[in-house]
């Protein structure tokens, strides 16, 4: 069993006209990885009418659309975050309570508002009423203000995480650009912040890096933009782990976090 | 089996974080670990000296049996021909210079010298677009990313000169090799670390519409972990004879031998 806790689809109405192509190629790279569950996310119209990360209410919603109807498709692969702009609070409830209800199985936060904001405690409440985890878009180690983006970093993420203990927060990609080593640094004594090994970096130490700094139980496979690495990264941890420790870093620490029966085998 | 080549790898510590598996010993383990036959390797501390040259005898008492010294030149400072003759006299397949970790201009007329001189030497000469994510370096690493325009500007400079351009992304090689006549564009090799797989597929991209012959494996380590380049091989659908020559055939061709 192995879950991808950090993958995305496309849509018609984005401005990718290969966006097709791009799905078929995550599906069937996944097959030869051996991914069993993609749990994906999809923000908005991916900057169509709307910023990628400042996605509006009505592209939020025709994209978790979009999401819903590829996990009706592929009913066996493909498991969703519901995308919320927390600058919406009404919306953004609603849309979790709709996609929730529908079956996705998380709640996907971008970069429309700092993570430390208090305009996220609506959500991070309705995450522990329904007991789904929250992906938190994260810049390792935020220096300045980057276009297009609110990004927070894991220091922002802890000041949520840490005003919502009993919330499962997932630090998106230790290896998607930044200072990893300042983010795991900051989550260290979070216990409910998840770090999600995702992203183009597969910098030499980094895991070894992530295992000494959240251990074991608090890792998650994933991919985001490139499965390439995100292979890497799990024939490395293939070496570095134990049998059992590489069985939670693949599937049971995602299946202990999202909801029971989110998975084929849960 | 066809032999794997890493023409992109490096010996030493790193001076802006801690990289495990540095020394000779851990390289060769990684090079079992992936199966890796040959690594060309660079003196990596060397490449933040004043004067990197002063790495290279290390690397070439060091980089024997399975690993190939790759030394480093730089031209801005005097004797550097010597270098040069130096590393053809080792039998080093290429030499390399980063000419922004030199303070250098990247097309500058030292480095046009340097380019000429491997033309006639006909030795290749090796350049990283980088070797971290500029979004990660430490806050005193202030080295630029290399400008596809100068290997461009380079590869026009001698028609005799072979480049062998590591860390490049889709965009860069594109630029490059889009933006050079079809003889220099024969002239310049890629290798693949830094280049994406699916979903967004770029390198099975390039390889159809650049070549499969301009391309060949390297795996930035043990900066990078060299899984990742298999990896990237190993999503593709290639054919044997075209994995072959990615994985050690093209590199014939870069070196001429």
């Amino acid at each position: 069993m192995l879950v991808d806790v950090h993958a995305h689809f496309y849509h018609a109405r984005t401005p990718r006209a290969d966006w097709r192509e791009r799905n078929v190629s995550r599906l069937t790279a996944g097959a030869r990885i051996g991914i069993s569950v993609h749990v994906a996310s999809i923000l908005g119209s991916w900057g169509l009418t709307s910023p990628i990360y400042f996605p509006s209410p009505r592209d939020v919603t025709a994209g978790n659309d979009a999401l819903l109807a590829l996990q009706r498709e592929h009913v066996d692969r493909i498991r969703g975050y519901v995308c919320v702009n927390p600058n919406y609070t009404a919306h953004a409830r609603a849309e979790i309570v709709r996609g929730l209800d529908a079956g996705m199985i998380g709640i996907k936060l971008a970069a429309s508002r700092r993570a430390d904001d208090r305009l996220l405690d609506p959500i991070a409440e309705l995450a522990r009423e329904r007991r789904v985890p929250v992906l938190q878009h994260i810049w390792q180690h935020r220096r300045r203000d980057w276009p297009g983006q609110e990004a927070s970093d894991a220091v922002e993420l802890c000041t949520l995480a840490r005003r919502h203990p009993d919330v499962r927060f997932i630090l998106a990609h230790i290896g998607g650009g930044g200072d990893w080593l300042h983010s795991l640094r900051a989550v260290h004594d979070v216990p409910n912040v998840y770090v999600d090994l995702s992203g183009s970096g597969v910098d030499g130490g980094m895991l070894e890096d992530c295992v000494a700094s959240v251990g074991v139980n608090r890792l998650l496979w994933g991919t985001d933009l490139t499965m390439d690495t995100g292979w890497a990264k799990l024939r490395y941890l293939e070496l570095l782990l134990t049998k059992e420790e590489l069985a939670l870093v693949r599937w049971k620490n995602a299946a202990r976090i999202f909801p029971p029966g989110a998975f084929p085998t849960d | 089996m066809t032999p794997r080549i890493d023409v992109n790898a490096f010996l030493g510590a790193y001076p802006w974080r801690k990289v495990p598996g540095t020394s000779p010993e851990m390289l060769t383990n990684a090079l079992d670990r992936v199966a890796i036959d040959t690594a060309w390797v660079t003196h990596l501390p060397g490449l933040f000296w004043r004067d990197p040259t002063e790495g290279n005898a290390w690397l070439y008492e060091t980089a024997r049996g399975r690993f190939q010294p790759v030394p480093t030149v730089h031209p801005g400072l005097a004797r550097w021909e010597q270098v040069l003759s130096d590393a053809s006299q080792a039998g080093a397949p290429a030499v390399r210079c980063d000419p922004l970790y030199l303070g250098l201009e990247p097309a500058g007329e030292e480095m046009r010298a340097l380019a000429a001189a491997c033309g006639a030497a006909r030795l290749p000469l090796m350049l990283a677009v980088r070797l971290e994510d500029g979004r990660q370096r430490h806050p005193n690493d202030g080295a630029g990313d290399l400008p596809a325009a100068a290997v461009r500007a380079l590869i026009r400079s001698d028609d005799q000169l072979r480049v062998l351009v590591t860390h490049a992304d889709r965009s860069f090689v594109e630029e490059v090799h889009f933006g050079s006549t079809p003889d220099e564009a024969r002239r310049i090799w890629w290798d693949i670390c830094w280049i994406w797989g699916p979903p967004e597929d770029h390198l099975a991209t390039l390889l159809g519409t650049i070549g499969v012959e301009r391309f060949v494996f390297g795996t930035g380590q043990p900066l990078r972990l060299p899984e990742n380049s298999v990896a990237k091989l190993d999503l593709l659908d290639l054919s044997k004879e075209q994995r072959a020559a990615i994985e050690s055939g093209n590199v014939k061709t870069l070196t001429g031998s």
